[in-house]
C-alpha cells in the first residue's frame, strides 16, 4: 500500500497551496494567529471549508442580520438545521430550503438528487417526520440541448431521490432565462410536522458523552464540495467530476426511519446532519453550539475506501450520514435501533470540555482546532457595494406600453411560454401522492397537504420572479414575499412564515452585493409587514459562468396554516353562473413582465411597484372571505397578467367565462401589477362577499367552454376557446423538449 | 478464487424502449450505422472460498436473483483468480 | 377482519394502505416486518407500494427473498386475500405467485397520475362491489409498470378472466391495457393503480374504497357460511 505524501506545514505557507482550497493569504495568516503556529493539512482543510460562504456566510451574514427572525408562533428560527413554527395541539411544522446549484451543473442527475437527500436530513435531524417536498428550478431558454439535457435530469434526479424515500413532491416553480444557461439553479425546499416534545437540537453537550457516527459509510466523493459551492463555475469545472456525491435514497429512508425512532429514546442528546463539509462542520458546529469539544478517533470512522487520510475522512461529503450524540453508558440502545434497520452505528469519540476538535488518527493527533474557530470566528467581510448602471438606467426610462395588434394571439404565445406555461410534464415524474395527504396537487397556486388526525392542512409554495429583482432588488424582494403569501392565501391559507434561498452571483462584485443587499432589504420589509418572519435558509453566491452572473433570485419558500379543510380553496372556476372579480386595480406596469420578453426579447424599465400595506388588507379581506365560504377559486395574478391567470382558471373546469374590461386593452390584459387576484363567487354570496371585500365585478363563468373578454362598449377584444388555450398551455414544455435542436 | 462477470439483456422478444431512445440518439449524432442497441446489466462477482460446483451454483444465482427469465437473458464468465 | 401491511426495508406505502384499512375501511391493520417469520391471525395480507430494497437490481428481485414471503407463499396457497399494489405486485411477480414481468414504462419516466380503469371482472373476491365495466379513477405511481407477459400466457390470462383491471388508456405499455391481474384461485390480485389513495373525496376519489370492502364483505360472507 502506498502512503499518500501530504504537504507539511511549511510547504502549505510557503508555496500558497491553501489558496487552492479557498483560503485568501489574509485568512490563512488569521488561522495561523488563532493556532499560534502554522497549521497542518488537515487543519488548513478543516479551516477552508468551514470558511468557505456555504457553511460561514462570511458575505452575506451582515444582510442576513436584518431579517425579521422572531414571531409568537416560531418555536426556533434560523441557526439549526431547519426553522419550527407552531401550529397548534402541540404540533409544529418544521422546514428549510437549501441550494445545489453547483453540484447541478456538473452532474444534473445526482446533484439535484442529493440536494433533496440533503435537505430532507435537515428536517429530519430535527426530530421531524418530513411530509412534504417542493423545488424552485431555473435554467437557460428551453432551446439548446444543454440545457434540455439538464432541465430533463434535474427533473428526474429530484424525482428519482424524492419517489423512492417516499415523501410526496407537492409544489414548485420552474423559470426559465438566458441568465442561467451555463448556471441552473436547483433549490429543495422540505417540509415535516413534529410535536413539540420530540424536537431536537445539534448539541454536544455533557462531557463525557459519546459521539456516535450512524449511516451511510465514508468515501471520497464531494471533497471539498463546500468550496466548490463556493467559487464561480469556469469551462474547467466539468472537469471537477469527482466532487459530486452519489445519493442512495434507499439508504435514506432508513436512516429516516432509524433516526424518528432514536428521536423517541430518551439516550439522545443531539443529531446533526453531515451535509456540506461532512463529519468538519457536523462535529465542530455541535460542539461550538454547546459550547464543548469533541475528540475523535478517525480509525474508528466507518470507511468505504481503503487508505483514506485524516483530510479526506473529515471533508468527505458522502451522503446519508449522521452525527449523533448519545448519553454515556447508553450507547448500546442506540446502535439496537440503528441495527434493527441494517444501518452501521459506531463510536467515534467523546464529548470534551476543552472547546477544542481534537482528530486523532492512526495513534496521533492529526489535528487540535478550537471549535469556535471554525464555527464561529469566520471572518465577516462587509463588501462594497455599488448602484449598477444598468439600474440608473432603467429607472430613466419612460414607461411605455408594449404594441399588441392580435390579443387572441398574443394570450396564446404567452400561454406556451415555458416559463408559463403547464408544468405538468415536470410534475408527473414526481410521486406527489404518496402518504396520501395531497390534497391540492401541483399546478395550483400553493400545494396543500392535511394533516392527518386533525381539520387542519398545511399550504405550501415556493417563489420568485427574479426578472423583476434585476430590474429592481428592492421592489423585487418585496414581490418574492408578496407573491408567496399571495398564493398560500388563494388556497385558503394563513401565511406563517418563509425560509429563504438567496441565490446570487459573486458578493465581491459591488453591483452584484447591491442587489444582495437590496433584495434583503425589501424581502425584510414585506415580511415584517406579512408577520412572516424568516425561520431559516441558504445563501448560495458565486452562481456566475465565465463572468455572467445569474438574475438576483432569492427564493422565498412559504408555509401557511389552514385553519379548516373546508377552507381549501383552487384556482379553477367551479360552476357556471359563479361572478368573476378582480381584487386591486390595474396599472400600465411592463417592466420585467412575460409581455416585454416575448415583444422585446429583454427585459428593461421598471419593474412593478408594490405597496406591501395595500397587498397585506387585500390578503387579509380575501382570506376571511374564504375562511367566511364566500369563495369558489381564488387565483393571484401573475406572469401575463389578469388573461393569463383567466385561462389559467379555466384549464381542465369545461367551463368558460364573459368577462368586461376597462383602460387600455393591453395594459387590462397582460400589465403585471401586484397585489391583484381573480376570485370567483357564488352569486348567492354576492352581497356578503361585497362588503368584506374590495373588489370589481368583471363578468361570470358560463356553460360554454370560451373565454370571451370585452372592452366597456361590449367590443370583442378576445376569444378563444377552451380548447385552444389548454393546448397552448399543455403542450408546451413537452413539445420543446422534444424538439431537436 | 474466482472472478465471474455476468451479463443480463432483455430477451429479444421483448421490446427494450430504453435500447430504442439511445438508439434514436445515436442516430441524431449522425451514427446512422447503428442498427440496434440492447441495454443490458454488468455485474462482476468476486467467488472465494470453496471451488466445487462454482458453474452450478452461478447458474442457481442467475435463474434464482440476478435475471428475471420471463423477460431476461443472462450470460457469464468464469475467470479463475490466482491469488499471489 | 385483521389485515397484516407487510413493511420491507424501502415500503413507503406501508402507511397509505394501514390508513386506508384502519381509518377508512374501520378494520384492524397491522405491521408486520419483512424478517418476521409468522402471519398466523392475519385474515388477508397486504403488500404495499413503495421501492423494496431501493428497487436496486429489479423491482422486488430482492424482497422476494425476505422471511415474511415464505409465510405470505403459504397464505396464498391457504387460500387467503392476497393483495399487491404497485411495488407489491412487482414483488408478487418476482415471487411467482402471479405470472409475467414488469418492464420500465415504454416512456421511461416515472408517471404519477389520476387513471381511469374498467373492471373486467367483478367475480372476484376483490371486485365484487364494483360493477361489470364501470369505469373508476385510481392514481398511479410508478416508473416500472409495464406489464409483461408471453402470448401463451395472456391467453390463458383472458380465458380464465383473471384480468381484473385493464386501463382506459394505456399509459405505460402494458400488454392488452392489463393493470391488474390475479391468479388462477383468484385470492391473489396484484394491480399497479393503487387503491388505497383513492379512499378519501377529500384527495379526488374514493373508487378505491370499494375494492377494499369487497375483501371485507368476502370474508364475511365466508364467516357467517362457516358459523
Amino acid at each position: 500500500m502506498s502512503l499518500k505524501l501530504e504537504p507539511n506545514s511549511e510547504q502549505i505557507k510557503t508555496e500558497k497551496l491553501y489558496t487552492q482550497m479557498g483560503l485568501s493569504d489574509e485568512e490563512f495568516a488569521l488561522v495561523e494567529s488563532i493556532l499560534g503556529r502554522t497549521p497542518n493539512y488537515t487543519e488548513t482543510g478543516l479551516f477552508s471549508v468551514m470558511w468557505s460562504e456555504h457553511c460561514s456566510y462570511k458575505n452575506s451574514k451582515p444582510v442576513l442580520k436584518k431579517f425579521p427572525v422572531s414571531g409568537e408562533r416560531v418555536l426556533q428560527g434560523p441557526g439549526e438545521g431547519a426553522g419550527i413554527v407552531d401550529i397548534g395541539d402541540n404540533q409544529a411544522v418544521v422546514f428549510k430550503i437549501e441550494s445545489h446549484n453547483h453540484p447541478s451543473a456538473i452532474e444534473p442527475y445526482q446533484g439535484a438528487a442529493t440536494g433533496v437527500g440533503g435537505i430532507i436530513r435537515d428536517v429530519f435531524s430535527m426530530g421531524a417526520r418530513p411530509i412534504a417536498l417542493l423545488n424552485s428550478l431555473r435554467f437557460g431558454e428551453l432551446a439548446s440541448p444543454k440545457v434540455k439535457y439538464l432541465f430533463e435530469e434535474v427533473v428526474a434526479g429530484i424525482a428519482g431521490y424524492g419517489n423512492c424515500i417516499g415523501i410526496p413532491t407537492v409544489g414548485g416553480e420552474v423559470q426559465f432565462d438566458a441568465s442561467y444557461e451555463g448556471n441552473p439553479l436547483v433549490n429543495a425546499m422540505c417540509v415535516g410536522l413534529i410535536d413539540h416534545d420530540d424536537i431536537q437540537k445539534g448539541l454536544a453537550a455533557g462531557a463525557g458523552n459519546s459521539v456516535m457516527y450512524v449511516g451511510a459509510s465514508t468515501g471520497r466523493d464531494g471533497i471539498h464540495g463546500a468550496t466548490f459551492a463556493s467559487e464561480e463555475l469556469t469551462d474547467e469545472s466539468e472537469k471537477d467530476r469527482p466532487a459530486v456525491q452519489v445519493g442512495d435514497p434507499f439508504m435514506e429512508k432508513l436512516l429516516l426511519e432509524a433516526c424518528l425512532e432514536l428521536v423517541k429514546c430518551d439516550a439522545l442528546v443531539g443529531i446533526q446532519d453531515m451535509g456540506a463539509a461532512g463529519l468538519t462542520s457536523s462535529s465542530a458546529e455541535m460542539a461550538s453550539k454547546a459550547g464543548m469539544g469533541i475528540e475523535m478517533n478517525l480509525d474508528e470512522v466507518p470507511q468505504r475506501e481503503s487508505g483514506m487520510t485524516p483530510y479526506e475522512m473529515m471533508l468527505s461529503e458522502s451522503q446519508e450520514r449522521m452525527l449523533v450524540v448519545v448519553k454515556k453508558g447508553r450507547e448500546d440502545e442506540v446502535k439496537e435501533i440503528f441495527d434493527r434497520w441494517g444501518l452501521l452505528s459506531k463510536v467515534v469519540g467523546k464529548v470534551t470540555e476543552d472547546k477544542t476538535l481534537r482528530l486523532l488518527h492512526k495513534g496521533e493527533v492529526v489535528a487540535e482546532v478550537p471549535v469556535d474557530a471554525l464555527a464561529e470566528d469566520a471572518p465577516v467581510y462587509h463588501q462594497p457595494s455599488k448602484v449598477p448602471a444598468y439600474y440608473l438606467e432603467n429607472q430613466e426610462k419612460e414607461a411605455v406600453v408594449p404594441e399588441v395588434t392580435n390579443y387572441k394571439e398574443m394570450l396564446l404565445t404567452l400561454l406556451s411560454q415555458p416559463t408559463i406555461a403547464s408544468k405538468e410534464w415536470v410534475f408527473d415524474q414526481y410521486d406527489y401522492m404518496v402518504r396520501t395527504n395531497t390534497v391540492v396537487a401541483p399546478g395550483s397556486d400553493a400545494a396543500v397537504v392535511r394533516v392527518r388526525g386533525t381539520n387542519k392542512a398545511l399550504a405550501m409554495t415556493t417563489d420568485c420572479n427574479s426578472r423583476y429583482i434585476y430590474l429592481d432588488p428592492l421592489e423585487g424582494g418585496k414581490i418574492a414575499v408578496a407573491e408567496a403569501a399571495r398564493n398560500i392565501v388563494c388556497s385558503g391559507g394563513e401565511p406563517l412564515a418563509i425560509t429563504d434561498c438567496l441565490n446570487f452571483g459573486s458578493p465581491e462584485k459591488p453591483e452584484i452585493f447591491w442587489q444582495l443587499e437590496k433584495a434583503t432589504d425589501g424581502m425584510s420589509e414585506a415580511c415584517s409587514i406579512l408577520s412572516t418572519p424568516v425561520i431559516g435558509g441558504n445563501v448560495s453566491l458565486y452562481n456566475e459562468t465565465n463572468g455572467g452572473a445569474v438574475y438576483p433570485t432569492p427564493v422565498v419558500g412559504m408555509v401557511g396554516l389552514v385553519h379548516e379543510t373546508e377552507h381549501i380553496t383552487t384556482q379553477v372556476f367551479k360552476e357556471e353562473g359563479d361572478l368573476v372579480y378582480v381584487i386591486g386595480e390595474t396599472k400600465e406596469e411592463f417592466g420585467g413582465s412575460e409581455l416585454q420578453k416575448v415583444i422585446d426579447g429583454t427585459y428593461s424599465g421598471k419593474a412593478p411597484s408594490i405597496d406591501m400595506e395595500v397587498e397585506a388588507k387585500r390578503q387579509k379581506q380575501l382570506l376571511s372571505a374564504i375562511q367566511n365560504g364566500l369563495v369558489a377559486s381564488a387565483h393571484d395574478v401573475s406572469e401575463g397578467g389578469l388573461s393569463v391567470a383567466a385561462a389559467e382558471s379555466l384549464i381542465g373546469t369545461g367551463l368558460g367565462a364573459m368577462l368586461t374590461t376597462s383602460g387600455n386593452k393591453t395594459a387590462a390584459l397582460f400589465s403585471e401589477t401586484q397585489s391583484r387576484f381573480l376570485v370567483s363567487v357564488k352569486r348567492a354570496n354576492k352581497e356578503k362577499f361585497e362588503q368584506l371585500v374590495d373588489a370589481t365585478l368583471i363578468g361570470e363563468v358560463t356553460a360554454e367552454p370560451v373565454l370571451t373578454i370585452v372592452n366597456e362598449e361590449n367590443e370583442n377584444v378576445l376569444q378563444a376557446t377552451v380548447e385552444e388555450l389548454t393546448s397552448a398551455w399543455k403542450g408546451a414544455i413537452p413539445c420543446l423538449v422534444k424538439s431537436k435542436a | 478464487m474466482y472472478k465471474v462477470k455476468v451479463y443480463v439483456t432483455l430477451k429479444e422478444s421483448v421490446l427494450d424502449p430504453q435500447g430504442n431512445a439511445v438508439k434514436n440518439s445515436l442516430h441524431s449524432l449522425s451514427y446512422n450505422e447503428v442498427e440496434e442497441v440492447r441495454i443490458g446489466k454488468y455485474m462482476e462477482l468476486t467467488i472465494g472460498g470453496s471451488t466445487e460446483n462454482v458453474e452450478k451454483r452461478i447458474e442457481e444465482m442467475c435463474e434464482r436473483l440476478l435475471a428475471n427469465t420471463v423477460i431476461e437473458d443472462y450470460r457469464y464468465e468464469i475467470e479463475e483468480v490466482v491469488s499471489q | 377482519m385483521k389485515f397484516a401491511v407487510i413493511v420491507f426495508p424501502g415500503s413507503n406505502c406501508d402507511v397509505d394502505m394501514y390508513h386506508a384499512i384502519a381509518d377508512e375501511l374501520g378494520e384492524e391493520a397491522s405491521y408486520v416486518r419483512f424478517d418476521e417469520t409468522s402471519l398466523e391471525g392475519f385474515d388477508a395480507v397486504l403488500l404495499p407500494g413503495g421501492f423494496s430494497y431501493g428497487d436496486y437490481l429489479r423491482s422486488g428481485a430482492i424482497a422476494r427473498f425476505a422471511p415474511i414471503m415464505k409465510e405470505v407463499i403459504k397464505a396464498a396457497e391457504a387460500g387467503k386475500p392476497v393483495l399487491g399494489v404497485c411495488n407489491g405486485f412487482q414483488i408478487l411477480l418476482e415471487a411467482g405467485l402471479l405470472p409475467g414481468a414488469m418492464k420500465r414504462n415504454d416512456r421511461l419516466k416515472f408517471m404519477c397520475r389520476p387513471v381511469e380503469l374498467i373492471v373486467e371482472n367483478n367475480q372476484t373476491l376483490f371486485t365484487n362491489g364494483y360493477e361489470k365495466n364501470e369505469v373508476i379513477t385510481v392514481p398511479i405511481a410508478h416508473g416500472e409498470g409495464n406489464y409483461y407477459c408471453d402470448e401463451k400466457t395472456l391467453k390463458e390470462l383472458e380465458e380464465s378472466n383473471r384480468i381484473a383491471f385493464r386501463y382506459q388508456s394505456n399509459p405505460n405499455g402494458s400488454v392488452a391495457d392489463i393493470a391488474g391481474i390475479t391468479n388462477k384461485e383468484g385470492n391473489v390480485l396484484g394491480m399497479m393503480p393503487h387503491p388505497e389513495r383513492a379512499v378519501d373525496r377529500l384527495l379526488g376519489s374514493n373508487d378505491g374504497l370499494k375494492l377494499f370492502k369487497s375483501i371485507l364483505h368476502n370474508w364475511r360472507e365466508a364467516y357467517v357460511t362457516q358459523a
